[in-house]
């Protein structure tokens, strides 16, 4: 089966499940989240056997414009997968919280649309790690991105999820602006969106002759037309990965989004972000003119995100807001390796990153569920309450922190050796101290769990999906970080 | 074999945290290991499986031809048996208390036998969580600030070393620990700042010590041997083996920088220990303290280079290790039977308790550095090295000078420990040490292990010299 019908697939079987749910609605919606996981799964098995047997990956001449199944695309098609299917089932386990922040009496009857609208954004996802030009670039973003919004504010009689939803509206509606204003400028220069061809003009052995309207790029206006167009898309970037000073909507809106979409912002969601940003920004890094100074802007981000994201969650007392912050330090790391050029590097840390993230969302998808509250007190005396979970919610912990031999370390030890000798050493003392700082602010937690008294006796119980996720995330922590390998295969695999 | 000394203690925390009985799955892991480390040295056994194929990282084990390992594997198995069988767990705590225990010695045996940056680093750093869990749960005093205080100075140091060493890999273009030859020459200087503050501040090098002493007070009595006994030892290890290797014209560069500061632990905080009016706070900072011969010894290697210096080093390490270890075992049975540390509130408990207050004269003459004792010829062979390869007609340089100075460092030793000798069972008994026990069977076990190590190492320190060529 040919690659390029698999965001058809997804498409198709998003529109399916709306149908469905509006004419022939199950008794519990939630169960629509297992189906469109089920759906997913068969669609990333698909997407594994061609990657397997590296068939399929003809694009028919009609798309080749637009879509490609070369580069870094398959890895980030099976992420987006990968990371719907985990929000899905965690929204399954997520559903009493939904159910009654959307209706006065508490049943599922408004749910419907939420377990089927990731799927939507996963075919967007999807279709970005393919795409390889501008203009589908940016199509692609708003099919993602008009999802989201619908998404952070499902939970209407929330006021938290409302405020969410109007602040990513606006924001990300004025990073949309940004994006396309960028676009414009960047047609302007080159006078074209393709990216292949952007990065055949821009590549060092073409001497400027391969495309007719860059014979008169001696004119200084026209470079910096190019110029201020490429910082308008990198802003517009910074803004979907969370980079400084574009990080301002995301404290807020991961605090008042339901707990899975989060999740699902801040992992498939950066990652889809770092997607493009690899595709759009690799010609630029290579290329002669315009390396050093896309590489200084990197360099300046990836410092000024770390700072942030790190001193802000010293102080933070809501664990999701603390994991908001925790996201901006994470993709301060990735910044700084993309500033270095180790892109395969970055996509490691994108997968431990995954999986790390998704452990933490699942345990305080359950806390909120049964304590009804999202701050670090709510973890007090996890151990006590259920030792099980208070371990794997250590060995998580640890690994966002980076202690050795486990999948967080990989990562970081990963960004310090790229960064090393590449990038100016006051950023890298700027990483140190910021890996120290997060030290602070995840053992915070460590420390609830095991030091604080627990305000009730009541055990913690772990339904059935999120237990055999949260087993399995936590083992894959350890066993990532004392073989990364697993990681680098993983990555390996999909080029 | 040798991933056997590792995966034993991690599986069997992993058993005692799934139910198994904590004490006896414990001392048998404990026991087990001493006997495979002893096939293993002697089989001088190699492990190596490639674990990243891009950065080239191996978990690779064995013994480095130097022969430091060897004597930093002896030192951890046997601390880890007597941590084990010494201090009992509070109740309801026991798994926590004997799989931390044995997470703590995996950690230190790990980083000891590998034979690549990447798990040297990784292992030791693996002991940080559960040093943390036991300090800040089930240790003594303020000790949530404390644990805080001592996983913040660590990480930051840690952070430190991670990026020298980073420098380093990224310089020789191998994380292989067979690989080490002197970097080139322009990063040497950064690189050996970087490596001495990463690892100074392990060992509590002034002015990064003042984590140390609090913190093993606050321990629970087998965190506090294992940490000052065998984790600390990290940090000196590393210096020698890798900070030395890489970046011998770095250290020589920064030497009078480290004299300074190694000076400071013995003077300084030597001043500092005598002022103590707790045992445990006593036995912390003179631990501090005596890190500062340990680093004179490096210093001496970095200045004349003789392997004198290295096995002056080592012996050292491993003679401190097992004194501090047997002190913190006997301060904490102190503490157990009378209740309290406090050094006024003690006095006349030789009375009640004489083997007690044999073994912890015993000890206490091993650390002053009495002769006979291993931490006699460890001290001995330290002073000598400032002075190898010295002509009187060449003056007295800077270690000699340094050395000079630190042999005060003895006198120091011996007020306070002979004072707090008196202080706790010398005079009249308190109301506390009245009804004092003496040691029981179980309790005498660990500390009577450890003191005959001190006293054969002491009377034929070629025992450990062995192995150092």
């Amino acid at each position: 089966m040919p690659t390029y019908t698999i965001e058809f697939l997804v498409v198709g079987l998003g529109v399916f499940m709306l149908l469905w749910e509006a004419f022939a609605a199950p008794k519990n919606k939630a169960k629509l989240a297992l189906i469109g996981a089920a759906g997913l799964t068969v669609a990333l098995v698909l997407l594994l056997m061609n990657m397997c047997c590296g068939c399929g990956m003809d694009v028919p001449a009609w798309m080749s414009r637009f879509y490609t199944t070369e580069g870094y695309a398959m890895f980030f098609k099976a992420f987006a997968l990968v990371s719907t299917i985990i929000v899905l089932l965690m929204s399954y386990d997520f559903r009493s919280v939904l159910n009654r922040y959307t209706s006065n009496d508490n049943s599922c009857s408004n749910t419907g649309e939420f377990y089927t609208l990731p799927i939507f954004a996963c075919a967007g996802l999807m279709w970005m790690a393919s795409a390889t030009d501008l203009v589908s670039i940016f199509v692609s973003l708003e099919l993602v991105t008009i999802t989201f919004y619908i998404m952070v504010a499902y939970m209407r009689r929330n006021v938290g999820s409302l405020e969410a939803g109007v602040k990513y509206l606006i924001l990300g509606a004025l990073s949309t602006g940004f994006l396309v204003y960028g676009i414009a400028w960047l047609y302007g220069a080159m006078g074209t969106t393709d990216l292949k061809v952007i990065a055949e003009t821009l590549s060092p052995s073409s001497g400027w002759t391969n495309y007719p309207p860059l014979a008169e790029f001696a004119d200084p206006s026209r470079h910096y037309a190019l110029l201020f167009g490429l910082s308008l898309i990198i802003l517009s970037l910074g803004f979907k990965v969370g980079a400084a000073p574009m990080q301002l909507w995301i404290p807020d809106v991961y605090q008042g989004a339901p707990t899975p979409i989060t999740a699902f912002l801040s992992v498939a969601s950066k990652a889809a972000g770092f997607g493009v940003a690899i595709a759009i920004l690799t010609p630029f890094i290579n290329s002669i003119e315009y390396g050093a100074k896309v590489k200084m802007i990197l360099v300046v981000l990836a410092a000024a995100t770390l700072l942030y994201g790190n001193l802000s969650a010293l102080a933070q007392t809501n664990f999701k807001r603390l994991l908001a912050y925790s996201s901006i330090a994470h993709a301060g790391f990735m910044i700084m390796g993309m500033a270095a050029g180790a892109v395969e590097f970055v996509m490691i840390y994108l997968v431990t990153y995954l999986i790390m993230t998704f452990a933490a969302f699942f345990i305080l998808g359950l806390v909120r569920v049964q304590d009804d509250s999202d701050e670090i007190s709510a973890f007090d005396g996890l151990a006590k309450r259920n030792p099980h979970l208070g371990l794997a919610m250590t060995i998580i912990m640890a690994g966002m922190a980076g202690v050795p031999l486990t999948a967080g370390f990989v990562g970081k030890l990963l960004m310090f050796t790229a960064a090393i000798g590449s990038v100016p050493m006051i950023v890298i003392i700027i990483a140190i101290i910021s890996a120290a700082a997060g030290f602070y602010y995840y053992f915070k937690i460590i420390r609830a769990i095991y030091w604080h008294v627990p305000k009730t006796d009541k055990p913690l119980e772990v339904p059935c999906i999120s237990k055999i996720a949260i087993i399995i995330l936590t083992v894959a922590t350890i066993l990532v970080g004392v073989i990364p390998n697993i990681a680098e295969n993983i990555v390996k695999f999909s080029l | 074999m040798l991933l056997a000394l590792i995966l034993i203690p991690i599986l069997a925390a992993v058993g005692i945290y799934f139910g198994a009985p904590a004490r006896l799955t414990a001392l048998g892991a404990a026991v087990a290991n001493i006997v495979v480390a002893i096939i293993a040295i002697m089989a001088n056994s190699v492990f190596s499986v490639e674990v990243m194929s891009s950065l080239e990282i191996n978990l690779s084990l064995g013994f480095a031809k130097d022969g430091i390992s060897i004597v930093m594997l002896l030192l951890a198995v046997i601390v880890t048996f007597a941590a084990v069988f010494s201090g009992s767990a509070p109740e309801g705590r026991e798994k926590l208390w004997f799989s931390s225990i044995l997470l703590i010695s995996a950690g230190a045996i790990g980083a000891f036998i590998s034979r690549d940056l990447f798990f040297f680093f990784a292992f030791h750093e693996l002991a940080l969580i559960p040093t943390f869990l036991m300090i800040g749960m089930l240790g003594r005093g303020d000790r949530k600030e404390v644990a805080w205080k001592t996983t913040i100075y660590l990480a930051f140091g840690s952070m430190v070393l991670l990026v020298g060493l980073l420098m380093v890999v990224n310089d020789i273009g191998s994380f292989s620990m067979d690989a080490l030859r002197p970097i080139a020459a322009e990063q040497q200087n950064t690189v050996a700042l970087l490596l001495i503050i990463g690892f100074g501040t392990l060992v509590s090098l002034f002015p990064f010590h003042s984590w140390a002493a609090p913190a093993y007070a606050s321990a629970p009595a087998p965190v506090a041997m294992l940490h000052a006994g065998v984790l600390k030892k990290f940090g000196l290890y590393g210096l020698i083996v890798v900070g030395y290797k890489v970046a011998p014209d770095g250290m020589a560069h920064w030497l009078p920088l480290l004299l300074v500061l190694l000076l400071c632990n013995i003077i300084w905080v030597g001043l500092i220990t005598i002022n103590q009016k707790r045992v445990d706070l006593m036995l912390g900072n003179s631990s501090v303290m005596h890190m500062g011969y340990i680093f004179l010894a490096i210093a001496a290697l970095v200045d004349n280079g003789s392997s004198f210096a290295m096995q002056a080093a080592v012996l050292l390490m491993f003679a401190h290790g097992i004194s501090i270890a047997m002190s913190f075992c006997l301060a904490d049975r102190i503490e157990a039977k009378t209740g309290s540390l406090e050094l006024n509130q003690l006095g006349g408990l030789a009375k009640a308790a004489p083997t007690l207050a044999f073994l912890f004269g015993l000890v206490g003459m091993a650390s002053i550095g009495l002769p006979g004792l291993a931490n006699f010829a460890g001290e001995i062979m330290v002073f000598f090295s400032g002075f190898e390869g010295w002509e009187p007609a060449d003056g007295l340089g800077a270690v000699q000078i340094a050395t000079i100075i630190a042999i005060w460092g003895v006198v120091i030793s011996a007020v306070y420990m002979l004072r707090a000798f008196r202080h706790i069972f010398q005079g009249d008994t308190s109301s506390r040490t009245e009804d004092a026990t003496d040691l029981g069977v179980c309790e005498k076990i660990p500390a009577i292990l450890l003191a005959v190590i001190l006293l054969v190492v002491g009377i034929y320190p070629n025992s450990i010299l062995q192995f150092l060529p």
